[in-house]
């Protein structure tokens, strides 16, 4: 090599040229290693995350089951809604994009920004709901604009949609957003943040029911969560079909038939306790909170006094009144004949010890029998009778008719009502049983309540022959595929045994109410069928004396709306092969005969219309019961 | 003047594997920018240009004999030293750092000229005089103040990446030239206690990239997104990789930065590891090449400079890609003829075109 003078021959520098290539060899080799460290050891992790990175899981709303009538009628189906979300992971000027949304809405900027702040606790890649169920123009525009509003989803998802509105709104129940202690229980185990769940009556009972299976799309989505293509579906399933005993004309008639009056109405198929009709007022649109209900519609249903909110056929208190007659004549009839057959001259008053009890008929009825007193509602021959009798006997009757106890309707909170005895003024008074209180309660007033429900029970069992059914609800469900999961049998709870004599003379004197001359139930006569049916007025205020009870004369008016007695009405026709019976109350309505007995005569009237122009489809519906 | 000789003792070798890396490295391009519709003239077609623009400038600068180079390393760093001080009185400003200085058709950055200037003129202080004991901490403070006036202008930019090179490639020339031991403790204290005090110096932002490196999942979409993703792609590559144009981090852009400074992540989620051990055997190759280049150079001038390019490229390999499997910081560095850019490309081809002209200027007469 030439010269031979390199210094670069020198050994210490040829040293540390191979220190050098050394030096560069080792680190390459760490490199080397924590690439092996990398791609070999934690592989597993890293792929895991990069699977992560690229798919999401992406669910899809399964349709609430329907809920149908007797026949097939939808009441309560699903129409699409639509929702503003917003992916934030997409957005980089959250101000910006507020205020543009909050144009196009219009809505107001805070509200969008206190939704977007509610949203922070879900993860980045599910949508923060902005807006719900916004009309089809405003996510149309929202669409139009969707260039400059980065991040903005339109999203569609299956809503409530109750077709009959308010009717029936107290069976049928709302939906809700789910809580979060919801949540934490393990039947809502499968239910996500934002679900909508049944919040009362039918729709929470039959939550498991109706809700659907949640259906998932596994997808490949780029940084910016845009969706590539999709490498997993599987469908959702809807929810199962509810088919209601419930009659659509029915419930509609008794709709109509009450107008603007608060009450309540129920009607019973006699032979299977079904109940065809279900009707208490005022209502509210369950609609409402569907989409998610204002506060201050929320405060107003709350603070209404005729309660909007509460379901008065099972859970509405009052006096059966004159209705209660029917019991104390079958408790009459019972025990000797001669307490039935007395005939009683009615004076208009009735005196016990100091006490004086007044007919409501104020020049008296004259002499009256069984099937007077009932017809023409005498006061008198009842308080004779009852006291004859006395309250335990009373009490007895009343229980076997089903009421001071619950009747089993499905769905929680009904009152059991109460029916006096000695026993239960000891135990909750504290006080000893008194001849006046038999005399009050012999005309259904005083310590008696009952529910609506307990009321159409009752005329239920005296039209069948003593057969107590638990009202049902739910006539069959079904899966979305048409499989029958659940098919309802009448259920008996007892049979009263009377002697036919007694179910004869009892029935005989509704009849007469009903369609006879001076028949007190006169507003609900058919001409078509016959009706049996009674009438009640029950006090709403106990008031020192009978004096002002007398309502007849028309000064009724100047009575203040809160202090008008109830007006009631039972009925079952027809009156000879007793398929339908009917309890109507009409709060504060005055007067039994007038006021309730015409929606009675109305709901009577849909179910015989009905049966007319469509016997042949009823009579199939009436071989799979 | 033109010497035949020149000719037979080509450094194929060195052409070769350079060529090599940036065909790989192109292809590499082609695969992580394949989705990009966006741009008329794709990405890996502009490195084709910057390939070929580099190959003909390196070429043009071996015919140049680089014994020249000796005699101007003074006044080209003097000038380097006015550039960088130009940039910082008048430089381009993008994303918070002013690195450039537009020149109309391309900008300039100063700051990788004076790498190549540095590396000439410490190889021009380093060959003249010989420290057979090596230096002592008196000798060196000549050229440490050399080294670091630029180092400190660049930090000014700021830009901690390029300075930080500049300080790796200059302690290892430093290191070549020999140093006493006494002279190593000092300036490791000296270094040590400039850290500390450099931390109160760093801008927030690089204060944030380090904080992120020693615990990156504490901010997974903020400024820990670049180094995560990339360890995701690197790790999820597993032995054989998902092969080419199939990464999934890279093809659906979870991947940040990947035609640059982290286009290495994108080769070893389509490779694996087998075909990152490969590459890495390639670049070994290149440096154990350059330093046998510097090895059998003819003076000491060359012998300094050829060891200076190659700890120039050996650096930015080193440091790009501990930065993209976490084991160094987040600084923009790129990878030598595999990232995209073309100022990476012109350094990385000036070095080499030096590194063949002293290649072929091996023989003494």
């Amino acid at each position: 090599m030439g010269l031979n003078s390199r210094w670069s021959e020198h050994p210490r520098v040829q040293r540390r040229f191979l220190l050098f290539s050394f030096a560069a060899a080792l680190i390459f080799l760490l490199l080397v290693l924590r690439l092996w460290y990398l791609q070999m050891i934690s592989y597993e992790r890293y792929n895991e995350r990069s699977i992560r990175n690229r798919t999401r899981v992406l669910s899809m709303a399964a349709p609430r089951g329907p809920i149908f009538d007797r026949d097939g009628n939808l009441l309560v189906d699903n129409r699409p809604s639509f929702g503003i979300s917003v992916m934030r992971q997409d957005v980089t000027d959250r101000e910006m994009l507020l205020q543009r949304l909050a144009e196009l809405l219009p809505a107001d900027p805070v509200d969008l920004e206190a939704r977007w702040k509610e949203g922070i606790r879900f993860p980045v890649y599910r949508p923060v709901p902005l807006a719900h169920d916004v009309s089809r123009e405003t996510m149309e525009r929202v669409l139009e604009h969707s260039l400059e509003l980065p991040g903005v989803l339109t999203e569609v998802r299956p809503v409530r949609d109750y077709l009959e509105k308010g009717s029936a709104a107290h069976l049928i129940g709302y939906l809700g957003e789910v809580t979060e202690s919801e949540l934490e229980q393990e039947r809502f185990q499968d239910y996500l943040p934002g679900d909508y769940v049944g919040k009362i009556a039918l729709e929470k009972e039959y939550e498991n029911y109706l809700t659907g299976h949640r259906g998932q799309r596994l997808v490949e989505v780029d940084v910016k969560g845009k969706l590539l293509r999709q490498l997993q579906m599987e469908p959702a399933r809807p929810g199962n079909k509810l088919y209601l005993t419930l009659s659509q004309p029915l419930q509609r008639a008794a709709d109509m038939a009450f107008g603007e009056q608060s009450g309540a109405a129920v009607a019973l198929d006699v032979h299977s306790g079904e109940v065809l009709a279900m009707v208490s007022r005022p209502t509210f649109n369950p609609g409402l909170f569907a989409r998610g209900i204002a506060s201050d519609e929320w405060v107003g249903l709350l603070r209404d006094p005729r309660h909007p909110l509460q379901n008065k056929v099972l859970n509405g208190l009052y006096s059966p009144a004159s209705t209660f007659k029917m019991i104390v004549a079958m408790a009459a009839m019972r025990d000797k004949m001669s307490t039935a057959r007395r005939v009683i001259d009615c004076s208009g008053r009735f005196e016990l010890g100091d006490a004086t009890f007044r007919c409501w008929k104020k020049e008296g009825h004259g002499r009256t029998g069984l099937k007077k007193a009932l017809r023409e509602s005498c006061d008198v021959w009842f308080y004779q009778v009852g006291l004859d009798l006395g309250i335990e006997k009373l009490a007895a009757a009343a229980k076997e008719f089903g009421l001071g106890a619950p009747v089993g309707f499905p769905l929680p909170g009904e009152k059991k009502g109460v029916i006096p005895s000695k026993q239960w003024k000891r135990e909750q008074l504290n006080a000893p049983w008194y001849g006046g209180e038999t005399v009050i309660a012999s005309i259904g007033q005083g310590f008696v309540l009952a529910t609506p429900i307990q009321l159409a029970v009752m005329t239920a069992a005296l039209a069948n022959g003593g057969q107590v059914y638990t009202p049902q609800i739910i006539r069959r469900i079904e899966d979305w595929q048409g499989d029958i999961l659940l098919q309802s049998e009448p259920e008996l709870v007892r049979q009263i045994e009377y002697v036919p004599e007694a179910w004869a003379a009892v029935r005989a004197g509704l009849e007469a109410a009903v369609n006879e001359a001076h028949g007190t139930g006169w507003a609900a006569h058919l001409d078509t069928v016959r009706v049996a049916g009674k009438t009640g007025t029950s006090q709403v205020v106990r008031r020192k004396s009978d004096e002002e009870e007398e309502q007849e004369s028309g000064d009724s008016a100047e009575v203040p709306y809160r202090f008008r007695p109830h007006a009631l009405f039972v009925a079952y026709a027809p009156a000879e092969n007793p398929q339908i019976a009917v309890a109507v109350v009409v709060e504060h309505g005055q007067h039994g005969g007038s006021v309730a007995g015409p929606i009675a005569k109305a709901i009577l009237e849909a179910y015989f219309d009905k049966r007319q122009s469509a016997t042949h489809h009823d009579g199939a519906g009436d071989d799979d019961v | 003047m033109f010497d035949r000789r020149l000719l037979t003792h080509f450094d194929w070798v060195l052409l070769l594997t350079v060529c090599l890396l940036a065909g790989i490295g192109i292809a590499n391009l082609y695969s992580s920018t394949s989705g990009w519709n966006f741009i008329a003239t794709p990405i890996y077609l502009k490195q084709m240009v910057w390939l070929c623009g580099g190959v003909s400038m390196a070429l043009l600068i071996c015919c140049f004999d680089y014994r020249h180079l000796e005699h101007f390393s003074i006044h080209s760093y003097l000038v380097s030293i006015a550039l960088l001080l130009i940039v910082l009185l008048l430089g381009k400003t993008t994303m918070g750092a002013t690195r450039w200085i537009d020149l109309g058709p391309f900008n300039l950055q100063p700051s990788e000229v004076i790498k190549i200037v540095m590396i000439m003129l410490l190889a021009r202080i380093f060959g003249r005089t010989a420290h057979p004991l090596g230096y002592s901490l008196a000798e060196i403070w000549r050229p440490a103040l050399l080294i670091c006036l630029p180092m400190l202008l660049i930090l000014k930019q700021p830009d901690l990446g390029t300075a930080m090179m500049l300080l790796f490639i200059a302690a290892s020339m430093l290191v070549f030239a020999g140093l006493r031991r006494s002279t190593l403790i000092g300036l490791a204290v000296i270094g040590s206690g400039c850290s500390v005090a450099g931390w109160f110096f760093l801008h927030d932002y690089q204060k944030a990239r380090i904080k992120t490196f020693l615990n990156p999942e504490a901010d997974p979409l903020g400024s820990g997104y670049h180094i995560i993703q990339s360890k995701i792609a690197v790790g999820s590559g597993g032995f054989s990789g998902k092969g080419f144009l199939s990464g999934t981090q890279s093809q659906l852009s979870f991947l940040p930065e990947r035609h640059t400074d982290f286009a290495f992540s994108v080769f070893a989620e389509e490779w694996g590891f087998a075909g990152c051990s490969v590459l890495l055997l390639i670049y070994l190759f290149l440096i154990i090449w350059g330093i046998y280049i510097s090895r059998r150079a003819a003076d000491r001038f060359g012998m300094f400079l050829a060891l200076g390019v190659t700890a120039m490229i050996f650096w930015h390999i080193v440091v790009n890609l501990g930065m993209v499997i976490g084991l160094l910081p987040v600084v923009g560095v790129p990878l030598p003829l595999f990232s995209y850019g073309g100022t990476s490309m012109v350094t990385t081809m000036i070095g080499v075109g030096l590194l063949m002209s002293v290649s072929m200027r091996r023989f003494k007469f």
